[in-house]
């Protein structure tokens, strides 16, 4: 096995960790063909490989639906859990502490994440748990065939299910209410930005909600529904030009126009990039970010990027004071179990 | 001051009745009394006698009545008597009944504050200046109520002969030594005293001597003593949602583990404690830990417990260690929440969905709480399995004087974890689920492990050896059979019942838990009446050989337990049909701890049919 690098074809790509693509797959996916989540698994492929990342040094998890089988089909390498429908986000927030130097990247749905997880998604925001948090967002529940879910427009119409008669559920628009620190949207069908936001979520010190248009290509995909391809198509309208710059690469500004850019400085060093559209967007600010998740919904465009970012406020990993760089799993157990003279301690204090 | 009222009680002038008699306390929920209760306990149990202390509170937090009954017992029974012969009322809105409650002969206290009429003749009956004492000890205005509680100390302490050293030892220990709060009760105590002595007459048999019944033991409650034990198991992460009778377990590691496990010049803490946003998130919280290899825990109770059930399903199927203590109250739901019960055998051990049996732990004392504390960790480790440390409210949160907590005896057991290096060393491949001893139980890795190959993919769907994805029936089948094999595995690792025997005894009895006082002390009344009884306290499910061999040892063994539907003996049932005819059950389920006397008058009464 060792013996592989010598004979690797020349044609294979070897990452800085000396990885190739190849080691960052999964099982052979067994969606449907044409489900966004397949695009949005490739480009986790894609974001990790690129980043040099060590598949045993992340851990995977997810809840139930079609988005959340997904993890099976990317990082074979890396540890996982498919856990229970809605409550990923326990699972994951209790399983961070075995390893703090692991990084976390958790798949769900939006059932998974908006109905029966409302409760957790909400608590994992307020903790800032570190760790990437993607809802596969297609208005439906793909896995039991196609009933509505909390994010389906009002009026959509389904073959099946008849007419959706509740108001919908903003993902973005949730986190930011919970206060999670950075809030991101993206589309399937843009399978650039998705990386780049992927990118920057796992370079993020905190909890990364990026919610994505996943269009299930089965039950929910007419060109006028609000989770479609066509729809997305037409409506997406992103905040800015988005560019993730790893650390390891110098950022290059030269062709942008000053005062044309801003730039987030990353946890881990990296750089976002954003560069200006249409408008002079602060990803910074919470009252801008609520500001244009409200237009968005008004004017009925799938607005897409980085909405807000908060890269001070410490993870649920620091507030814990756990060791530098040492992960509780590999306490010993001399570092576990008091000593023998502390039962007299123990007993001490009892009357 | 007033003119104390003293009622001669025309039929118990006879011989003293010394260390061996039952006092309650009725007040107000919230009223200060409980810091009262305990100094009472605490200087009794340092005078050398033994006494155990129940708080009969209602789910309330302040105004409610509430009960407090200490026990006082020459021979060392611990257990709830059904008679009270020395009674304090502070509660008017309780007096009438607490005032019959006296038993003929007794001795009845009462604030004068509570303008009643007396009905009885065939007590002593003594009312005293509560408030005016608070009020002249000097104590604040503001603190005066609080404290008014303190007089009835200084009165019992006159007319029961209670040591005021040891109350003030009690005290000091209450407050840590903080000098202002004793000098304020004390001095509330003090005066209370001496004007007892001036104005009381003592006409009633009732009284307390020291002993040496108590050296070697401590007074602890279940709730910390499982908490400490879980620190000396090595706690590293918990996740709890408060619930009564629960929270004081949580909160008392919170409490603790720093002066236990923060060591100088350590560049981090061991361990994590969250407060989860229901218990759902507790145990998925645990659930994650346990799987990325922490010793976690959770505590909670009945309700809690049914919120934690598909997770339940899920960590025994997929094979991780969780430790969760459900510290059992009355329920369904609200139930009588501040009750005591043990009606969630059945339901915890089949806890899931599916086919799913979950180990049980029942702690039997404050003392035997400690160990399974750290104990729960080893076993659930080693088995890869959620592990239920079955408690109650009796003994999770009232005080109990118990052997000292002990040191562990055993290193800690990982169990069957594999690191780099150990996986470097294996000889062929490693397989999540692979039964390779033969035992049932497999070999895990966690999160973390660097080693190619280490990781697997957890899962709640159907899974091969490997952990991957299969739907085939033949994978399943296996599987289920497996951890049949697993759960008869856990048999040996479990902790082996206690047994007490007499001579000749052809009558057995099976109880767990807090019912054991109760069921000690009757069998001491049953043989004086001419019964011999043997008695197996139950430790654990799954049963070890040694509970097969009771049964079939004895022509009838009675099966005692507090919930209406004989819970264990149900599941003693199941376990040995073939013995069916020779259990019967006998239950008891109004929420107060279990009484020798009716342990021994249902039994007799059964015996006689
Ligand atoms: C407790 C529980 N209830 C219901 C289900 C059935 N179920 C499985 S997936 C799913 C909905 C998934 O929808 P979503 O999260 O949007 O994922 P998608 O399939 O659309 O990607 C439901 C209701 C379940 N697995 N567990
Ligand atoms: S049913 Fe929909 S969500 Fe599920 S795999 Fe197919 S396209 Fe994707
Ligand atoms: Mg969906």
């Amino acid at each position: 096995m060792s013996d592989t690098t010598e004979t690797a074809m020349p044609n294979i790509q070897l990452n800085l960790v000396g990885l190739s693509k190849n080691d960052y797959r999964g099982a052979q996916t067994t969606l449907c063909a044409g489900c966004g989540h397949n695009s949005i698994s490739n480009q986790i492929i894609a974001a990790a490989y690129e980043l040099n990342i060590v598949p045993e040094d992340v851990i995977k998890l997810s809840g139930i639906g079609c988005s959340s089988k997904s993890p099976a089909y990317f990082l074979n390498r890396s540890f996982g859990f498919n856990s229970l429908h809605g409550r990923m986000p326990s699972v994951a927030t209790g399983a961070m502490f075995g390893d703090h130097t692991l990084k976390a990247l958790a798949v769900s749905g939006d059932g998974d994440t908006t109905n029966i997880g409302m409760g957790q998604f909400k608590h994992i925001m307020r903790r800032n748990a570190p760790m990437v948090y993607i809802v596969e967002n297609n208005g439906v529940y793909g896995l039991t065939k196609g009933q509505f879910s909390a994010t389906a427009e009002m009026g959509l119409r389904l073959k099946y299910q008849g007419i959706n008669h509740y108001f919908p559920v903003d993902v973005v628009q949730e986190a930011m209410a919970s206060g999670a620190t950075f809030v991101a949207r993206s589309f399937a069908g843009d399978a650039n930005q998705v990386k780049a936001l992927i990118k920057a979520g796992l370079s993020h010190n905190g909890l990364a909600i990026i919610d994505i248009i996943s269009p299930c290509v089965t039950f929910n995909n007419n060109d006028d529904s609000r989770h479609s391809y066509g729809w997305g198509r037409e409506h997406q309208e992103p905040l800015h030009d988005f560019t993730y710059v790893p650390r390891e690469q110098e950022i290059q500004l030269g062709e942008f126009p000053e005062g044309t850019t801003r730039q987030v400085e990353m946890h881990d060093g990296s750089t976002i990039v954003l560069k200006k559209l249409d408008r002079d967007y602060d990803p910074t600010s919470r009252a801008a970010a609520m500001r244009v998740i409200e237009e968005s919904q008004d004017e009925e465009v799938l607005l897409t990027g980085l909405i807000y970012v908060d890269t001070e406020r410490p993870s649920l990993t620091d507030i814990y004071e756990l060791p530098q760089g040492r992960a509780l799993n590999r306490m010993t157990d001399t570092e576990l179990r008091p000593g023998k003279d502390m039962i007299e301690k123990a007993n001490a204090m009892m009357f | 001051m007033t003119t104390p009222q003293v009622k001669e009680a025309k039929t118990s002038q006879g011989k003293a009745v010394v260390n061996d008699f039952s006092m309650t306390v009725a007040t107000m929920n919230g009223s200060g009394s409980q810091t009262s209760n305990v100094t009472l306990l605490r200087a009794l149990f340092k005078m050398g006698i033994p006494v155990s202390g129940k708080n009969l509170f209602p789910s309330n937090i302040q105004g409610l009545p509430t009960w407090y009954t200490i026990r006082v017992s020459k021979d060392g029974y611990l257990a709830r008597r059904e008679t009270h012969e020395v009674v304090v009322a502070m509660n008017p809105d309780t007096f009438v009944a607490d005032l019959a409650s006296v038993a003929p002969g007794g001795a009845f206290f009462y604030g004068d504050h509570l303008k009643f009429e007396i009905n009885r003749d065939d007590i002593s009956v003594h009312s005293f200046p509560a408030k005016l004492l608070a009020k002249e000890s000097g104590a604040p205005a503001n603190l005066r109520d609080y404290v008014a509680n303190m007089a009835y100390v200084g009165v019992l302490a006159h007319m029961l002969d209670i040591d005021m050293d040891k109350i003030r030892e009690a005290l000091e220990y209450h407050f840590d030594g903080k000098e202002k709060p004793i000098a304020l009760n004390m001095g509330v105590i003090d005066a209370a005293f001496a004007w007892s002595t001036a104005n009381l007459k003592k006409t009633d048999p009732y009284r307390v001597e020291p002993m040496d019944k108590t050296s070697g033991f401590i007074m602890a409650d279940g709730n910390t003593a499982g908490a400490l034990g879980a620190i000396f198991g090595g706690v590293q992460f918990v996740a709890w949602y408060p619930i009564t009778p629960a929270s004081s377990f949580a909160e008392a590691i919170s409490q603790n583990i720093s002066a236990f496990r923060d060591k100088e010049g350590q560049d981090g803490k061991t361990y994590a404690i969250v407060q989860a946003e229901d218990e759902l998130a507790a145990i998925g919280m645990t659930v994650g830990a346990g799987w990325s290899g922490l010793r976690s825990v959770t505590s909670t109770s009945g309700p809690g417990i049914s919120l934690m059930t598909e997770f339940a399903g899920l960590a025994y199927y997929a094979e991780i260690p969780v430790v969760v203590w459900d510290v059992q109250r009355v329920g369904p739901s609200t139930g009588l929440p501040t009750r005591t019960s043990q009606g969630d055998i059945l339901s915890t051990h089949f806890l899931g969905h599916g086919d799913t049996q979950q180990i049980l732990m029942i702690p039997g004392s404050a003392q035997e709480c400690f160990e399974f504390g750290w104990r729960s960790f080893d076993i659930s480790e080693r088995m890869q399995t959620p592990v239920f440390v079955m408690s109650d409210l009796d003994l999770g949160m009232n005080q109990w004087m118990t052997k000292p907590f002990e040191y562990p005896d055993q290193p800690m057991d990982r169990g069957k974890i594999l690191w780099e290096k150990d996986l470097e060393a294996l000889k062929e491949p490693w397989m999540r689920y692979k039964d390779v001893d033969g035992d049932g139980v497999p070999y895990r890795t966690a999160p973390g492990n660097r080693a190619p190959q280490s990781a697997w993919f957890a899962r709640g769907t159907g899974h091969d050896e490997s952990a991957k994805y299969s739907e085939r029936a033949d994978h399943w089948e296996a599987n289920m059979d497996r951890l049949v094999r697993k759960y008869q595995t856990a048999s040996q690792y479990v902790p082996a019942p206690v047994l007490q025997t007499r001579a000749g005894a052809k009558i057995g009895v099976i109880a767990y838990g807090s019912a054991d006082p109760a069921i000690l002390e009757a069998g001491d009344y049953l043989a004086a009446d001419g019964l011999a009884t043997d008695y197996l306290r139950l430790r654990a499910v799954p049963f070890t050989d040694e509970v097969r061999d009771f049964i079939a040892a004895h022509d009838k063994t009675y099966v005692v337990e507090m919930n209406r539907d004989g819970q264990m003996h149900k599941l003693l049932l199941l376990e040995y049909p073939e013995m069916a005819a020779k259990l019967s059950s006998l239950v008891k389920y109004d929420g107060l701890p279990l009484s020798a006397l009716w342990v021994k008058e249902s039994l007799q009464a059964e015996e006689q049919k």
